[in-house]
């Protein structure tokens, strides 16, 4: 059947979401999964908790201090207005900033294992031979991360398409600004027009598992006992 | 100025080194000692890969003192890992070309041919690392290492993971490059073999701390020294084919003033070949015996004696300016009443290519 333009939007401003959120996590998570995986600073236990936190927080509890931080009122988001800039909450702007959090440990945690992989030999080696750290981290750990890279690509786009609480806590429900694929099918299922939640849906689920499928192939998720 | 001088004081980990050393700026210079007495930690202090504080000159360079510390990158060495470690994600020439491509052109004092000539990876070259044998992986380590034209490598056990095929498939390529390069090689090994057959000089290390620097062949033969009690221990020669038998099927070789004869056509006329002597195949006589199967009998004089394992001695004799040890049992110097002095002859019942 098919689906109204709104949803349409939806779908798209969803895409538009998660690239730009695993555009940005790849920024930020390379060089944060870097310094945990070779730091012996204190704050390292501290950190990873820090990181891994929305795994374990309910996502309403994420967007709600999201909301007060960058709201006008918050920290940030007084400092944003004085400033003279748009506070963050429902615009997509909020959106990106809200997914990038909420996706962190997705990213990070595949980038981490992956650099601890591939050990300080390769690094030490690399180090004789002329390469300085940074040669060092763009000609052996990138490549050798690779696999990594591509887990954590793959669930941070993955995990910003499947969000719901943190989006409708600090973005709402604005067409073309805020109103995502969760939040359209929430929409739907109010309005008992299940048809539409029900192709919307479904998608979402095919689409969840070929994700996992191909993450399952290249490696990446949970490893068989060795035979 | 081509020397490596070096002093390292402190700790690695729960590990106290304490160590200073002077090894000649050209061949082969062993660090040898058991397993656990530092050999590696020393290795990596040179390559700026561990740090304590500490002062490393090398020909001239400072890589370190009190307020220095030139970083791993920065310093022309090679360094060659127990294990091949070759970077999976490239071939063969990808890890070859690694160092190669960050020395600038100037700089390169090695011809990128001859090296891959020399260690023979001419049909390797577009291979993947995971389809070469152990031997075939190590040979790229090691041509990876010298095309980053350092002014030293730094070998570390480099034969200790192959198993005794590929590390007699190695051993060649290491003595040629010990014959066809100047470069100095600080070489790690726990094995006497090795270090018999490739060093020029030798640094034995225990416990952190070097116990003898100095030639090969002397340190090899002192009696105060662990190595001449081992069980292998021997004389190593360094002499020249003087000549051969085709028909006795048989070497004749000199070192100043003493000539060996060996079994076997080795090495060719006029050429270095290195010898050894194992302390086991010397036996002593006061007379010299008539009539005999041995082939080499040599005038000798009793330098020093010293107590070996149960009921063996160990002696040293001169040969000349040679030193030769020969191991013999409690009852037999008793029997000949040795002394330092006494002229004896040495009866040579085997002589080895080192």
């Amino acid at each position: 059947m098919a689906l109204p333009a709104v949803d349409h939007t939806a779908i798209i401003l969803t895409l538009k979401l998660a690239t730009a959120t695993t555009l940005l996590l790849m920024l930020i998570a390379t060089p944060l999964a870097w310094w945990l995986t070779h730091t012996h600073a204190r704050l390292r236990a501290a950190v990873t908790a820090l990181v891994s936190l929305p795994l374990v927080l309910p996502p309403t509890v994420l967007g709600f201090y999201l909301l007060v931080l960058l709201g006008p009122r918050g920290l940030v988001g007084g400092w944003m207005q004085a400033a003279g800039l748009e506070t963050l909450p429902f615009t997509f702007g909020g959106l990106v900033v809200g997914s990038v959090i909420f996706s962190l440990p997705f990213a990070v945690q595949p980038l981490a294992n992956a650099f601890a992989a591939i050990g300080a030999r390769p690094l030490e080696v690399a180090a004789t031979l002329r390469a300085s750290p940074w040669d060092r981290f763009v000609s052996v750990a990138l490549p050798l991360a690779r696999p990594g890279f591509v887990t954590a690509a793959v669930l941070a786009f993955a995990h910003t398409v499947g969000e719901f609480g943190v989006v409708l806590m600090l973005g709402g429900n604005i067409p073309a600004e805020t109103r995502v694929l969760s939040v359209a099918i929430y929409d739907h299922v109010e309005a008992l027009e299940y048809a539409e939640a029900h192709v919307l849906s479904a998608g979402l689920v095919a689409f969840s598992f070929v994700v996992l499928l191909m993450l399952g192939r290249s490696g990446g998720n949970w490893q068989r006992m060795p035979t | 100025m081509s020397r490596i001088e070096a002093r390292f004081r402190g700790t690695l980990g729960a590990f106290a080194l304490d160590a200073e050393f002077d090894m000649p700026g050209r061949g082969v210079t062993a660090l040898f000692g058991p397993s656990g007495s530092g050999k590696t930690s020393l290795l990596r202090l040179v390559a700026g890969l561990a740090r304590t504080p500490g002062r490393l000159v090398v020909n001239g360079e400072v890589w370190q003192d009190e307020k220095r510390f030139v970083p791993t990158h920065r310093r022309a060495l090679g360094y060659v890992f127990q294990e091949a470690s070759l970077f999976p994600h490239l071939s063969v020439r990808g890890n070859l070309e690694y160092g190669w491509k960050r020395v600038p052109p100037g700089l390169r004092t090695l011809n990128r041919d001859d090296v891959i000539g020399w260690l023979g990876l001419e049909s390797l070259i577009d291979r993947s690392p995971h389809r070469l044998s152990g031997g075939q992986r190590q040979r790229v380590a090691i041509g990876r290492a010298l095309l980053s034209c350092p002014r030293l490598l730094l070998m570390d056990e480099p034969m200790a993971a192959l198993d005794a095929n590929a590390r007699a498939e190695i051993l060649p390529y290491l003595e040629r490059l010990h014959r066809e390069l100047a470069l100095p090689v600080l070489y790690v090994s726990h094995a006497l073999e090795e270090v018999a057959r490739l060093a020029d000089h030798l640094l034995l290390i225990e416990g952190g701390r070097i116990g003898y620097q100095g030639p090969l062949a002397e340190g090899m033969t002192r009696l105060d020294l662990p190595l001449a009690h081992r069980d292998i221990a021997a004389t190593v020669l360094d002499a020249v084919v003087v000549g051969q038998d085709a028909e006795l099927q048989l070497t004749r070789v000199a070192s100043g003033s003493v000539e060996l004869e060996l079994a076997g056509l080795h090495g060719s006329p006029g050429k270095p070949l290195r010898v050894r002597v194992a302390a086991r195949d010397v036996s002593l006589t006061l007379t010299m015996p008539q009539q005999t199967s041995i082939l080499n009998l040599l005038p000798a004089q009793v330098v020093e004696l010293a107590e070996d394992a149960p009921g063996q001695v160990l002696v040293k004799l001169a040969l000349g300016e040679t030193p030769l040890l020969a191991r013999i049992t409690r009852k037999s110097a008793r029997q000949l009443n040795l002394e330092p002095g006494t002229p004896v002859i040495a009866q040579v019942k085997s002589v080895a290519v080192a």
